[in-house]
């Protein structure tokens, strides 16, 4: 495979994918010029429109790195929606219940890692039932999405819920445990640095480190891996723990650098896109970063198409999905006899 | 037996059903070697299309064959990566996820506008008294499935390809067409698990209403150790969990709403970490197969 080729392939899904997308608009009786138009309006017109595709980005990132470097283990993390929606109950209930303890600079250090520990410890379930009770993680890791969902939603009517009791949302967080803008900027906030910088220490671990090593030998063939002494279920663990905390930060810096508190359904459709991230990205880390940006600004735009061209937003999961079926159809590698 | 326990066996029955019925599909399906994890999205097609189909005619019947049209259309597009190309099949079927969420939200969107009535499905009854068609569907299809597998020659061959596909292959039998079939058969049940969804547990479609569903359909296939009987038995086990979630939900028992809809969640991951280590797999399973197509 030329280097061409791994930056045109992404490319040309990507626009196939748009081009089906604007068919199916067109069947449906709705305008796909104006619908494009609409989303590209909402995803780069002006600079608040790109704030929002960098903010969109950051937890995309994240979560697609989690993804890429758990599937290129052979270890399928469908879990990062719940696991986002743990860092980000985590990291509220600590900013909010008791951040106050604390002295103020630790405050936002501490909820981030909150937010992480809560991620690595959603995804540990996960790797507990795959080692002790051979569970597959495929499953285990898609029903813990659903009952993060419904822990959050219980926590934002019931112990987290603001103090004044009117909406299912909680207090707003303390000025200590939130992440500050970029000078100017409307939105964009300095969680965004942590995000663009993860990928290139997930890269260094992954090619450059002796663990890294082990985890990709895993991925490769377990059975070889097994015989140079490296052992498939604790890398297994290891993957997905990791990948879990970086779900479990990306909600964290949600509510400490955009929304300000909790509210129910935290991931929304972040865990799904991820995943198209990651493929779109080959599953190379730093690849993440430009796939994380196309389906940011996929996402930003969306709302925009909804509002302005009547297009429903949701059908930029239809393009999530056309560029991973185009992405599958050449781009993952595939593990032979797995 | 007094009103209430009848109402909660009525209702355990009813909540089963579309989950025996995917379960089932999606036995045969690993039976020949096929891990479909789309079904969850071929369920929510089904209920789309068996819905719009439903309203706009007023025939279940005509709404059950769109519910099998839609489903049948994405698992052939499941089999076009997951068989034809050999794509990875855990991604596949995410992909086939996600693409049912999405179309079947942004066509009900388009199709109707907010605040623009929504007429109802139409309901498909009882073929004996207490006995719901869908019910009596899963009924016959489990011991149809049985049967076809244990006891027929075709159902062997399909074992077979499941088993050792090689060996099947060097038998004289076509892989590639044996796993197409199951497919298409597991896609078709699925889409009759989300048809009923509509015709029967509700009236209407309603974004994401499948919930899940599939997942916990896919649970009971490894929970019933790949054998019929035995899943009929899990989504038994599970109707009477979600059922018993609304009778509590209905007495006003102090216990918050988010916390009940968890229970067949963590139901299924309890079921999991019990019985999924003893279950064996049919050994070729989510393998692809290099011969000839």
């Amino acid at each position: 495979m030329t280097r061409a080729r791994a930056f045109a392939e992404p490319l040309v899904a990507t626009a196939v994918a748009l081009a089906l997308a604007g068919a199916l608009l067109a069947l449906l009786g709705a305008d796909p010029v104006a619908a494009l138009r609409a989303l590209a309006g909402g995803a780069f017109g002006d600079s608040l429109a790109l704030e929002t595709t960098a903010v969109r980005a950051g937890p995309l990132a994240l979560l697609g790195l989690g993804v890429a470097l758990s599937f290129r283990c052979g270890i399928w993390n469908i879990g990062g929606g719940g696991q986002l929606a743990a860092g980000a109950l985590a990291a509220t209930a600590f900013a909010t219940k008791s951040a106050s303890d604390w002295p103020g600079a630790l405050a936002l250090p501490l909820a981030l890692l909150a937010g992480a520990a809560a991620g690595a410890l959603w995804a540990a379930l996960a790797a507990a039932l795959r080692v002790y009770r051979n569970v597959s993680e495929v499953l285990s890791t898609i029903l813990l999405n659903f009952v993060a969902l419904e822990l959050v939603a219980w926590a934002v009517q019931g112990p987290l819920q603001e103090a004044s009791r009117s909406y299912p949302q909680s207090d707003a967080l303390p000025a200590a445990a939130r992440l500050a803008l970029f000078p100017g900027a409307h939105i964009a906030h300095v969680g965004l640095l942590l995000a663009a910088a993860l990928p290139f220490a997930v890269w260094a671990l992954l090619f450059r480190t002796a663990a890294g090593l082990r985890l990709r030998a895993v991925g490769f063939n377990p059975d070889a891996a097994r015989y140079a002494a490296v052992s498939p279920e604790l890398e297994t663990a290891r993957v997905l723990v990791l990948s879990g905390a970086l779900a479990g930060l990306a909600g964290a810096i949600e509510v400490c650098g955009v929304t300000g508190r909790l509210f129910a359904d935290p991931a929304g459709g972040y865990g799904f896109t991820a995943i198209a991230v990651a493929l779109l990205a080959r599953l190379h880390p730093l690849g993440v970063l430009p796939a994380s940006l196309v389906f940011a600004a996929l996402a930003a735009g969306g709302g925009a198409m909804q509002r302005s061209a009547a297009v429903p937003s949701v059908v930029v999961q239809v393009i999530e999905a056309l560029v991973i079926l185009f992405s599958i159809g050449f781009a993952l590698p595939r593990r032979e006899g797995a | 037996m007094d009103a209430q326990t009848l109402q909660l066996a009525e209702s355990t029955v009813r909540l089963a059903t579309p989950l025996a019925l995917a379960a089932l599909g999606e036995l045969v399906a690993e039976r020949a070697g096929v891990l479909n994890i789309g079904i969850e999205g071929m369920m929510l097609a089904g209920a789309l299309a068996a819905y719009e189909a439903g309203a706009a005619t007023g025939s279940a019947l005509v709404a059950l064959a769109a519910a099998l049209l839609a489903a049948c259309a994405l698992a052939a597009l499941f089999a076009l990566f997951a068989l034809r190309r050999r794509a990875d099949p855990i991604v596949t079927g995410t992909a086939v996820n996600i693409l049912a969420l999405g179309a079947t939200g942004s066509m009900f969107r388009l199709l109707h506008p907010a605040q623009a009535m929504l007429s109802n499905a139409p309901q498909v009854g009882d073929v004996l008294p207490g006995l719901n068609a869908f019910t009596a569907a899963a009924l016959l299809l489990a011991g149809s499935v049985a049967l076809f597998l244990r006891r027929t020659r075709a159902g062997l061959s399909l074992r077979a390809v499941g088993e050792r596909a090689e060996a099947a292959d060097a038998q004289g039998l076509s892989v590639a067409r044996i796993r197409w079939a199951a497919t298409l058969f597991g896609g078709a049940c699925a889409g009759v698990a989300g048809a009923s969804l509509v015709l029967c547990l509700s009236d209407r479609f309603v974004e994401g209403m499948t919930n899940g569903k599939g997942f916990i359909a896919l649970a009971l296939v490894l929970f019933g150790a790949h054998r019929a009987a035995r899943i009929v038995a899990g989504a038994l086990l599970f109707g009477a969990a979600s059922a018993l979630q609304f009778t509590l939900q209905a007495a006003h028992v102090d216990v918050a709403y988010p916390l009940l809809l968890m229970v067949p969640y963590l139901l299924t991951l309890l079921v999991l970490a019990l019985f999924a280590g003893r279950s064996r797999a049919p050994a070729d399973l989510a393998k692809p197969f290099h011969g000839r197509d």
